[in-house]
């Protein structure tokens, strides 16, 4: 058995949803390599990884082919990685993870199993289906596992003194059939929604772009990461990175405060695994209510100031 | 051009879902059943081509069972010109699918492939990519907006950081996400239309595609439920709460 982990990185830094399946990867038992690959800045990322506590050996792939992770370049390095030499492949159920592995999967002509949140054993695992209503128990029957996990349901690993070994490797293509054209990329002083501590969302109820810096205020004073619900990035209150919920990020804070979101199933979804949920709402019969810890009704325009005030 | 759309038969997104009381799987038992949300999209989608003039022909595709020929009348409704099901009474397993509409690919050549990014029920999100692997082509997951330039397709998707616009050479599959569009309602006229539109099925065995079992389903449980709330009067209560029940800030 050896479990490859597939690495995500963002300006130079290796992504939070990186060091939660490198968890998950080492839960299964095996030796578990790191495959880092991008631009210039990946031998860095793969000297950062180097220090991870767990992991046997860094795979480097650096190439410009590799600069945007386009599914198409990477695919054909992974199955030449994975091929023979790997019984399981782990990536976060990033936008990347997600868009990358299916390809991997139907290159092995392998079976693929999505956001799994529990490792059961080396072949067993659990999943949310139906936005979460449900949890299945699956088993994989192909010869090579490929996962792609919840970064909200592992915990991040840790690192350590002692160095792993980087190794060079080569592969992937620069496919004929697609072309990077351009990105626009949210920079932001806050920490990542994904695995921030704390997380402060608005809904519909916060009427206007204008009124989302009250949530923006509350998050800054208490160091946390902006959310939104689908209703308010639908209404053009806040970009669609923001969005939280089944299609868009799952998050589990340690505190998720949810200011005028009514809680419909899909953004039950995204955040029911916090681990203290605040409702703040005028109506005190909202769903949100059935998985808030504290539930404060009152107007969001008075409430989201005196919070940011008291706070 | 021709656009294929691949759809899929799932849960009405208005119902609460059950797990069996035996924890086998979930109760679809006399469940409202509807095409997919993101399918829809992916329909709409197809058809705005066609109203644009850059889709001469919209064809439908799903695979499952005969009962989804009702999710291929209400694409047709809202304008696809034909549809096709390729029939089976199996689990609908991704790769599986993929396999089967590769080999219907193959037959209709078309020059976009449109897909929902995933389906409500099993919310796997590979369909798409594994067609695009199976058949060579270049992937737009995501995509919030499509359009047609020097004989590329142009799209813009949504990722993690924010978006991405890349270009694709024909054929192109794209999976469609929430953003792209708002999908219409179905006229009753369409619908009365949609009966007469021709709908072919084809017996997935006769597609020649080699599937297997790739994942065991072992049983579902309902999540964890969160014990009950309480109800703060005021701000500071609430903060007092946070600070010294909860411990969380």
């Amino acid at each position: 058995m050896r479990t490859l982990v597939i690495a995500e990185h963002f300006a130079g830094q290796l992504t939070a949803g990186t060091w939660s399946a490198i968890t998950a990867a080492i839960e299964l038992g095996a030796e578990t390599d790191l495959l880092v690959t991008g631009g210039p800045d990946a031998p860095a990322v793969a000297d950062q990884a180097a220090l991870t506590l767990g992991l046997h050996r860094i795979l480097l792939a650096q190439g410009t082919m590799f600069e945007k992770a386009l599914a198409e370049n990477v695919q054909p390095l992974i199955t030449s990685l994975v091929a023979d030499r790997y019984t399981h492949v782990v990536a976060d159920a990033s936008s990347m993870g997600r868009n990358v592995l299916p390809r991997v999967a139907a290159s092995l002509d392998v079976g693929m199993l999505s956001d799994v949140i529990r490792v059961v054993s080396t072949d067993t695992f659990q999943r949310p289906i139906y936005a979460g209503n449900a949890i299945a128990t699956v088993q994989s029957l192909d010869p090579i596992k490929l996962l792609t996990v919840r970064a909200s349901a592992f915990a991040q690993a840790a690192s350590q003194h002692d160095r792993c070994e980087v190794m060079a490797v080569d592969g992937g293509q620069s496919a004929s059939n697609i072309r990077f054209v351009s990105e626009q990329l949210t920079v932001s002083e806050r920490p990542d929604l994904s695995s921030a501590r704390v997380v402060v969302s608005g809904g519909r109820g916060m009427q206007s772009k204008e009124n989302f810096a009250l949530i923006e205020r509350v998050a800054d004073k208490l160091g946390g990461a902006v959310g939104a619900s689908r209703a308010a990035v639908d209404a053009g209150f806040a970009p669609n990175d923001l969005q939280v919920g089944q299609t868009g990020k799952i998050v589990a804070p340690d505190l998720y405060i949810a200011a005028g979101i009514s809680g419909a199933i899909q953004h039950l979804a995204g955040m029911s695994g916090s681990k203290v949920i605040v409702a703040i709402n005028q109506d005190a019969e909202a769903p949100i209510a059935q998985v808030a810890d504290y539930m404060l009704v009152a107007d969001l325009f008075e409430a989201l100031p005196e919070l940011e005030r008291v706070l | 051009m021709k656009v294929l759309v691949a759809v899929k038969r799932a849960i009405d997104p208005n119902v609460k879902v059950r797990v069996k009381a035996d924890g086998s799987d979930v109760e679809l038992n006399g469940v409202k059943m509807a095409l997919n949300p993101f399918c829809e999209i992916a329909v709409e989608e197809a058809i705005r081509l066609k109203e644009k003039g850059l889709a001469s022909e919209v064809v439908v595709v799903s695979v499952g069972s005969s009962a989804a020929q009702e999710q291929l009348r209400t694409a047709l409704a809202l304008g696809a010109d034909r549809a096709l099901l390729v029939e089976t009474s199996a689990i609908l397993e991704p790769l599986n699918v993929a396999k089967y509409l590769s080999k219907v690919i193959d037959n209709e050549k078309p020059q976009l492939i449109l897909f929902g990014k995933q389906a409500i029920d099993q919310e796997n999100n590979q369909v798409g990519q594994m067609v695009a692997q199976l058949i060579g082509s270049g992937q737009a997951t995501y995509a919030s907006s499509i359009s047609y330039i020097d004989d590329q397709w142009v799209v813009e998707r949504e990722v993690d950081g924010g978006s991405q616009t890349l270009a694709l050479s024909v054929p192109a599959v794209v999976t469609c996400d929430l953003r792209l569009n708002e999908p219409r309602y179905a006229s009753l006229p369409n619908i009365m239309k949609a009966k007469k539109k021709p709908l072919e099925v084809i017996a997935a065995d006769t597609l020649g595609a080699r599937v297997k079992e790739h994942v065991r389903l072992l049983g579902v449980a309902p999540p964890p439920v969160r014990k009950a709330g309480i109800k703060v009067g005021s701000v500071s209560e609430l903060v007092d709460k946070l600070k010294n029940v909860a411990g969380v800030i």
